[in-house]
């Protein structure tokens, strides 16, 4: 079972969500989610500035097994993104939950962050997946 | 070993061969060139020694099994081959008049006939070059008949996600936003979802049936009309026609547009990057659209090109002339050869060899993604519980299939089925060919159980080993040159 931890809000997508002080909510996939992709080969992030609406692809993550869409969680503006990914798009699977982050969105609404999913809902769901 | 790494300076086609330096004199200056071009000097056996045993070295349909699912890699009549080479054919120049090329004209129209008589569709045009411009210009047409209304506000396509990559890129490509339908736990598109997703933004939808999971989808007259009814069209990706070859016809189910692949149906050699060719078939109200050139007949039995002239709605030509000229004459034969009949025995027998291996499969104790589900022209199995029990993975019997002499099918595609093999044997083999995949499936079931080590570090016959597809990927390195060695 790979690791959900507890501070953080999730996506049926397998995004991973961190709420920053400052208001913005950081992005990433979830370790379940590099580990059904296996060693990732490319990582494209979104612009920074670019406007997403809730369930908008943004970024793409791209394995040698599949290339795989990464949606935006909420509505908002992307107000930075992890560069170090094109050279490196290892990371992603090295450190989801850290270094492996892919981009940062400002939320037009600060509540939609309540919306996602909970570490435990989530855990709870891609348990049911691998029945 | 690259043909470069053979080469030694100043050697030629023929050793024994007189030599003498060709006379520069009257070639002006400012054309010769500085620097000698990077060709490889080998002599001409070591050229034939070079590509033969390269060619040796290659899984191909005329050596092995290649159930490559969602890629139809069935044989090609030599016959095909043959005669689409006959020399009036090769040596018929793209810009010959109208009066020169009426033997060319007459199998082209006959082809544009069959392929609508064969799919249902009022209108077929032979243009495009390859299945991806097929895709575009359907959905490009679907754009132009909206446009055409003045109906603006439909921006978004409907692409289930069973869906072949090809087909949310296309739609992309023509400007389009991508809404992905779910599917439900028997394989057919998700129809509440569907309703929900369609109105007044829906452009239309693409759909592959049977679809990438190997199912035939059930309820396709009830799709068709939610999304008729939305407004929208009906795209048909014909990447699996050769299921329903001659038995069942798009048209009648209700697509509005649809793209062939002739290079699976039909028979031409595909694989390495084509050529292919890739006929957009329409209903009545894209009939306009269609892209150019085409051919007509007129009434004195003469063949003549539809042009942007004739048809001043047409999405435009596509290449320089009219499409794949050789590709689309091995299809003509190929269709001539089989006829109405033959085709149906084509989708017939398709459909009984993918059920008998799935059938044999089963019975060896594999799982299928879809149990309840008759197999079309392919099916899925999966390994998530080899996977699970003994971490053998799909890849790594796909690798192992290598050892025993057969292409690997397709694995991990479709994205919805964990560890999976998509497994698609073609109408064109024999029984006994069928019985020896499965008996290679059961040994390396056993083998996965015994020593999986084996299956990790297979293939263990072949030139190449294991590759790191890893690093190949994230250290792409195409480029050689003599500098460097």
């Amino acid at each position: 079972m790979s690791e959900v931890p507890d501070d953080l809000h999730y996506t049926k997508s397998h995004e991973w969500v961190r709420k920053q002080d400052d208001g913005s909510l950081t992005v990433g996939i979830s370790a379940h989610a590099q580990d059904l992709l296996g060693d990732l080969v490319f990582v494209e992030v979104p612009e920074e500035g670019a406007r997403f609406g809730s369930g908008d692809d943004c970024a793409v993550v791209e394995s040698v097994k599949a290339a795989s869409d990464v949606y935006c969680p909420v509505t908002g503006e992307v107000v930075a993104v992890n560069e170090q990914l094109a050279d490196t798009p290892e990371t992603v699977n090295q450190d989801p939950y850290g270094d492996g982050w892919i981009f940062k969105v400002k939320p037009d609404d600060e509540a939609a962050f309540g919306d996602l999913l909970t570490a435990s809902a989530y855990a709870e769901m891609i348990a049911e997946d691998s029945h | 070993m690259l043909i470069f790494e053979h080469a030694k300076q100043g050697r030629v086609n023929y050793a024994q061969s007189p030599r003498a330096d060709g006379d520069l004199t009257d070639i002006p200056d400012r054309f010769l060139r500085k620097s000698v071009p990077t060709l490889p000097e080998v002599s001409e056996l070591q050229a034939v020694r070079h590509y033969t045993r390269l060619s040796q070295k290659n899984f191909s349909i005329d050596t092995q099994f290649y159930p490559l699912g969602s890629c139809t890699m069935k044989y090609n009549p030599r016959a095909c081959n043959t005669l689409s080479m006959l020399p009036g054919f090769l040596q018929r120049h793209p810009a010959s008049p109208e009066n020169l090329s009426q033997g060319f004209m007459a199998c082209m129209f006959e082809l544009q006939e069959m392929l609508k008589d064969v799919t249902g569709m009022q209108g077929v045009s032979l243009a495009p070059m390859a299945g991806a411009q097929g895709e575009f210009a359907g959905v490009a047409m679907i754009r132009a008949y909206h446009e055409a209304r003045s109906d603006n506000a439909r921006n978004e396509i409907l692409v289930p996600d069973a869906a072949h990559g090809t087909n949310p890129a296309t739609a992309t490509m023509c400007g389009y936003k991508v809404r992905e339908i779910p599917t439900d736990a028997e394989g057919d598109v998700d129809l509440q979802a569907l309703r929900d997703a369609v109105g007044p933004h829906t452009a239309g939808i693409m759909l592959t049936n049977p679809s990438t999971l190997g199912v035939f989808e059930r309820r396709i007259k009830e799709i068709a009309r939610i999304v008729h009814e939305a407004g929208g069209l009906l795209y048909y990706d014909g990447a699996n026609l050769n299921a329903i070859l001659g038995k069942v016809k798009p048209g009648d189910m209700g697509f509005d547009v649809i793209h062939m692949n002739l290079h699976k149906t039909f028979s031409t050699p595909h694989g390495g990057g084509g050529p292919g060719a890739g006929p957009v078939g329409v209903s009545e109200r894209l009939m306009p659209y269609l892209p150019v050139p085409m051919v007509a007949q007129s009434d004195g039995d003469e063949f003549y090109w539809l042009t942007e002239k004739e048809r001043p709605q047409t999405m435009g030509p596509l290449s320089a002339f009219a499409g794949n000229a050789g590709v689309l004459l091995r299809a003509y034969v190929y269709a001539r050869l089989l006829g109405k009949e033959g085709m149906q025995r084509v989708a017939e027998y398709a459909t009984l060899n993918a059920n008998y291996l799935m059938t044999r499969l089963t019975e060896a104790g594999f799982d299928l993604a879809f149990p309840t589900r008759r197999a079309t022209h392919e099916f899925i199995v999966t390994l998530k519980r080899q996977e699970q029990e003994v971490n053998a993975t799909a890849m790594d019997f796909a690798k192992r299939l290598l050892d025993f002499g057969y292409h690997a099918p397709t694995t991990y595609f479709p994205l919805l089925v964990p560890e999976c093999l998509l497994i698609e044997p073609t109408e064109t083999e024999a029984k006994e060919e069928l019985d020896g995949f499965v008996e290679a499936m059961a040994r390396i079931d056993a083998e996965a159980r015994e020593n999986v080590e084996l299956l990790k570090s297979a293939p263990h016959t072949l030139p190449v080993r294991r590759l790191d597809d890893v690093k190949a990927a994230r250290e792409l390195d195409l480029k050689w040159t003599p500098d460097r060695t």
